[in-house]
């Protein structure tokens, strides 16, 4: 291929790019400003650790970690099962009752406003609650189901894709040879999608961790997530300490990002040394 | 050994468990609390716990009575608000998705045609934004956009500006926001399509003569279609009811739905109001969700 890209591509991309990153690496470079005012520089005194101590000792965001990270776990773990199962069925068995409906239930929570699905499923809660009783109450129950509900449907898609893009003949001619098709998925399906997987799982905790409306709909008293204290600090404009938050989030997500597709970069090519 | 038709059974009691479980969690937890909330918007506002009337009665030993009412509908129609929360929505969303298009575009053709080392390198770049939280990354543009913030900071000092302009709480801050969150959503699936693309349609174009714009306008732009429209729709359909853009970017003054949903639920406690502007919503989005849906359907079956 000879095609190199022109000079209005490549400042798009350097706009782009620069667009997508300045606000990040703005709350990295101020999460050490010693200065209350944030965004002033203050350069006698900085940079300086005080804000990243202050946040390690703020119970209130560490209680409401806590519980997202709970809530997150359940729920990435869930989600995964219900949509692994999800995507298996979508991506191998092309003809059953309801499969339009399971595709369409699937694809929806993807685009639907978090307003609305929080909604939804806070009145589905109170309305189970008047007819059997359960759950009593919205707290992290109410919570993980909610989100389960939401995130399965992203496991969904990378999963049915992973399958789509692997052909069945290693799964057919081991049931050829006689094995079970439980054997079958489990010794030959599941490791051929364990990166979709491992992805799908990672996603939703993500998902998870990060949401807002929907656990504010679902949440009950005492169990307020760490987007929810945040949101409530953030609507009185900015604080040093959210600063430290996010750029402990991006130093996470940024370490966890880069193992996994190393991780991944380094089994294709060991798959392809194998073929 | 067990027999073909055993086996098939086997098999096919195993398909019914392995759909069955997302199956019937999604009809529970997805589709039947639309159900709910079509009922509750039909019902009266109560000041009790849960704030709305039931819509079935007993009245008297045997009967039951439905008691449907549409005043929670008449009531959006008659307070203006409300549709001009509705057309304020699909306004801001509309021209956020343009505009991610046309950010958003450039940037995946350029992606689609680097290196393949490179362009592993750039995806990542864009993924990374999406898995961090949506909220901080919102909360980075209050710092950025307020009158002492970094960017009339850099202005005043270099001396293209003398006081500082009033970016925060304003319509633009709110575009911006929401353009800067979507983004990636748009990139993502028109790179996915685009890298399917086949360049040699382009050069063979150009040697019978047509210039770069004329191969792009062409070719490369109506084979795209189907990227384009499922990226736009993942911008279009979630920003007409997004709610923390607006709540904290756009002030006081913002008029989205999803931020008036909100209201009306959290602050004024009327339930079968904000369940009565869910419906509506819904109403609005279908039609998109289920072309995003085809669009999708037909992008894969053009994969295999």
């Amino acid at each position: 291929m000879n095609y190199r890209s022109s000079y209005f591509v490549l400042t798009c991309l350097g706009l782009g790019f620069a667009f997508l990153y300045i606000p990040i690496l703005s709350m990295v470079v101020f999460s050490f400003n010693a200065s209350k005012l944030v965004t002033v520089w203050d350069a006698a005194h900085s940079p300086t650790l005080k804000w990243y101590v202050a946040l390690l000792r703020n119970e209130e965001i560490l209680d409401a970690a806590w519980i997202s990270v709970k809530v997150a776990v359940i729920n990435a773990t869930g989600a995964v099962i219900l949509g692994t199962l999800a995507g298996f069925g979508l991506a191998r068995f092309t003809q059953f009752r309801g499969r339009f409906t399971l595709n369409a239930m699937t694809t929806a929570p993807l685009v639907m406003p978090e307003v609305i699905t929080g909604l939804s499923l806070l009145l589905m809660f109170v309305a189970l609650e008047q007819l059997i009783g359960w759950p009593a109450g919205r707290g992290i129950t109410t919570m993980t189901i909610a989100h389960m509900t939401f995130s399965m449907a992203y496991v969904t898609v990378i999963v049915n894709s992973r399958l789509a893009s692997f052909d069945t003949a290693l799964e057919e001619a081991a049931m050829d040879l006689g094995a079970h098709p439980l054997k079958v998925f489990f010794v030959i399906t599941l490791p051929i999608i364990f990166p979709a997987i491992l992805s799908g799982w990672l996603l939703a905790f993500t998902l998870s961790w990060d949401d807002l409306v929907i656990s504010s709909f679902t949440s009950g008293p005492g169990s307020s997530t760490l987007p929810m204290v945040v949101f409530s600090k953030v609507r009185l404009g900015v604080s040093p300490e959210i600063n430290v938050l996010a750029t402990i989030t991006i130093a996470v997500v940024t370490t966890m990002i880069i193992g996994v597709s190393l991780w991944m970069a380094r089994k294709a090519r060991l798959e392809r040394l194998v073929a | 050994m067990r027999t073909g038709a055993q086996l098939q059974r086997i098999g096919i009691t195993g398909r019914g468990l392995v759909v069955a479980l997302p199956y019937l969690w999604l009809m529970l937890f997805f589709v039947v609390p639309f159900v709910i909330v079509l009922k509750i918007s039909f019902s009266d506002i109560d000041l009790a716990i849960p704030p709305y009337k039931p819509l079935l009665e007993w009245v008297g030993k045997n009967s039951l009575a439905i008691k449907v009412n549409f005043n929670n509908y008449a009531f959006l129609f008659t307070d203006s608000l409300y549709l001009r929360a509705f057309g304020n929505s699909i306004k801001v969303a509309f021209i956020s998705t343009l505009l991610c298009l046309i950010i958003g575009y450039p940037m995946a053709y350029g992606i689609a045609r680097a290196k393949a080392a490179t362009r592993n390198v750039l995806l990542l770049l864009v993924i990374l934004p999406f898995w961090t939280s949506l909220l901080l990354r919102v909360y980075a543009w209050i710092g950025l956009l307020k009158a002492n913030g970094v960017i009339n900071n850099v202005l005043l000092s270099v001396g293209i500006i003398h006081e500082p302009l009033t970016m925060l709480y304003t319509p633009f801050a709110m575009y911006v926001g929401i353009v800067y969150s979507y983004l990636p959503f748009l990139i993502l699936p028109l790179y996915a399509n685009l890298e399917k693309m086949d360049w040699q349609l382009l050069e063979a174009a150009e040697d019978l003569g047509c210039r770069p714009w004329q191969a792009f306008y062409k070719i490369t732009l109506p084979l795209s279609r189907n990227g384009i429209l499922a990226g736009s729709m993942l911008v279009f359909i979630p920003a007409v009811g997004e709610f923390v853009i607006p709540a904290l970017l756009g002030g006081p003054n913002a008029l989205m739905i999803g931020r008036v949903l909100w209201d009306e639920f959290f602050s004024n406690r009327a339930w079968p109001v904000a369940s009565a502007v869910a419906i509506l919503l819904l109403i609005l989005l279908v039609p998109f969700m289920m072309w995003y849906q085809s669009v999708q359907a037909r992008e894969t079956a053009g994969a295999r």
